[in-house]
């Protein structure tokens, strides 16, 4: 275990005038690891994963990203060209609302192509292949290739979103409560195509959500927001089924069992 | 002597804060060296810490204090009780394996690959996975029909059976099983007790909890009394 960690943020602390969004987050992520930031609306959770993906500046404290040659980058200070290329190559976003991460407008295949092209990919016919393969690794049927998304279901555009973001093969990717405002059996065939792709391509993931039943099923470890503050952080069941902070046990004994 | 596991110390309080932050001390100075090939069951009344003494060695509870020696299939040693999560995780997929009483089904997985899953972990090719997890299945009696279904409509004994495969399909130094035939038939309940005996036979160390007295003389070399503590002041 002397693997460094892939993303380490340290001391983050950001206030939205009088609301104290992060107040002193420290996490690392190793490569291959699942980590689920857990909590309700306004702890905090989703200003730390826009600060952790470097869309927001914290006013304190630092995100490093390790590069695949080992080099350490400061996620804050690399610019904003160098932070888009990265989020275009080795790292992947998968919004709440699939709008956020598809282009409405253009094909389903269209949509996934195009990520491909921004890593450099040219064959036409390779490109439509690969795009068609993502399709149905996502049970969208090929079919629907050259259907745009704004004709998907809520259900199927997110497994489109889904194939964009991992067509490339990221190494890190930021999911932002994408089982949200989906029904629940649609949510259910999310999650296990999440969990299925995530272990097969051994891609490191964030996924902030408030869904504690998501949480145990898809990641290693677990953070707990509240009020801006990480309460409690550990190994996914045992912070569920041993929880210490209380409002930690506040939040597991609140969940309905079905 | 060479063990697989080496506890000690261990002690285990639960402070519930929405109960007015009172603490319920389950284990104090709880101990046990497992020699591989060994078979321990732990006995003692209901609330006496047995399970929670399985889930503290399989770290789904945090120890308050003590060591969780675990040994490695390349003999190196790792502290349970102090390892990092993924630390954890890495021993959950090597050298610590677990069935439980109750199966946690994942909505949509069938049950030959929640079988196969801790074999696929470990780098088995998905289809040799798939063909272990149908022959344990197969031994079990699950029926051949069942195989291709996730488990969430199975009744509690074919799920119990679906929990036995995926604790027994990969070849764990240590093995911790609580009830590992409750809601069992008699058919069935032998089949556990061959599955125990080759595990021990190959050198795996087992740590179990055995309601069933009979199961319990048969496969046990050994019983630890988990002794109740009295209820803090």
């Amino acid at each position: 275990m002397t693997d460094d960690p892939i993303l380490s943020a340290r001391g983050l602390s950001l206030n939205f005038g009088a609301v104290r969004a992060l107040d002193d987050v420290s996490l690392d992520l190793w490569p291959g690891e699942v980590l689920a930031i857990v909590g309700e609306s306004g702890s905090g959770k989703s200003t730390l994963l826009r600060v952790l993906a470097g869309e927001v500046r914290p006013e304190a404290g630092q995100v490093l990203y390790r590069d695949p040659a080992g080099a350490a980058r400061d996620v804050h200070a690399m610019g904003e060209p160098a932070r888009r290329r990265l989020a275009r190559t080795e790292w992947g976003f998968v919004h709440q609302d699939a709008r956020d991460g598809l282009r409405m407008a253009v094909s389903a295949g269209g949509n996934v192509g195009e990520r491909l092209m921004a890593v450099g990919a040219r064959h036409y016919g390779a490109i439509r292949e690969e795009a068609a393969s993502w399709l149905e690794r996502v049970e969208i049927p090929r079919a629907r290739i050259d259907d745009a998304p704004r004709l998907f279901s809520g259900g199927m555009r997110q497994r489109l979103q889904i194939a964009r973001t991992l067509v490339t093969r990221p190494r890190l990717v930021f999911m932002d409560e994408p089982t949200g405002g989906l029904d629940v059996s649609v949510q259910a065939r999310l999650l296990d195509m999440i969990r299925a792709l995530v272990a097969d391509l051994g891609i490191a993931v964030i996924l902030v959500t408030h869904d504690i039943a998501a949480a145990r099923l898809l990641a290693h470890r677990l953070v707990v927001m509240r009020h801006g503050r990480a309460v409690e952080e550990g190994l996914t069941d045992r912070v569920l089924d041993d929880p210490r902070h209380p409002y930690t046990q506040l939040l597991v004994s609140s969940v309905l069992a079905a | 002597m060479s063990w697989t596991l080496h506890a000690e110390g261990l002690a285990k309080s639960f402070t519930l804060h929405l109960r007015g932050g009172t603490t319920i001390p389950v284990l104090q100075g709880a101990g046990l060296t497992v020699a591989p090939g060994e078979c321990v069951a732990l006995s003692g009344p209901s609330g006496a810490g047995k399970s929670t003494l399985i889930r503290l060695l399989q770290g789904n509870y945090g120890a308050d204090s003590g060591r969780i020696l675990v040994r490695r299939p390349d003999g190196s040693v790792a502290d349970l009780a102090a390892a990092p999560p993924r630390e954890v995780v890495a021993l959950r997929r090597d050298t610590v394996g677990h069935v439980s009483q109750f199966l946690r089904v994942i909505p949509r997985v069938p049950a030959l690959d929640v079988v196969a899953e801790p074999l696929a972990a470990r780098g088995v090719p998905r289809e040799e996975a798939r063909a272990r997890a149908a022959a344990l299945l197969r031994r079990l009696n699950l029926p051949e029909r069942l195989h291709a279904l996730p488990p969430a409509t199975f009744s509690g004994g074919e799920q119990q059976r679906v929990n036995l495969a995926r604790g027994f399909a990969a070849p764990y130094p240590l093995m911790l099983l609580d009830e590992p035939t409750a809601s069992l038939d008699a058919v069935n309940r032998e089949v556990v007790i061959a599955l125990i005996a080759e595990a021990k036979a190959r050198g795996a160390a087992i740590v179990g909890i055995f309601h069933d007295a009979e199961v319990r003389d048969r496969v046990a070399d050994r019983v630890l009394e988990v002794a109740p503590l009295r209820e803090a002041a």
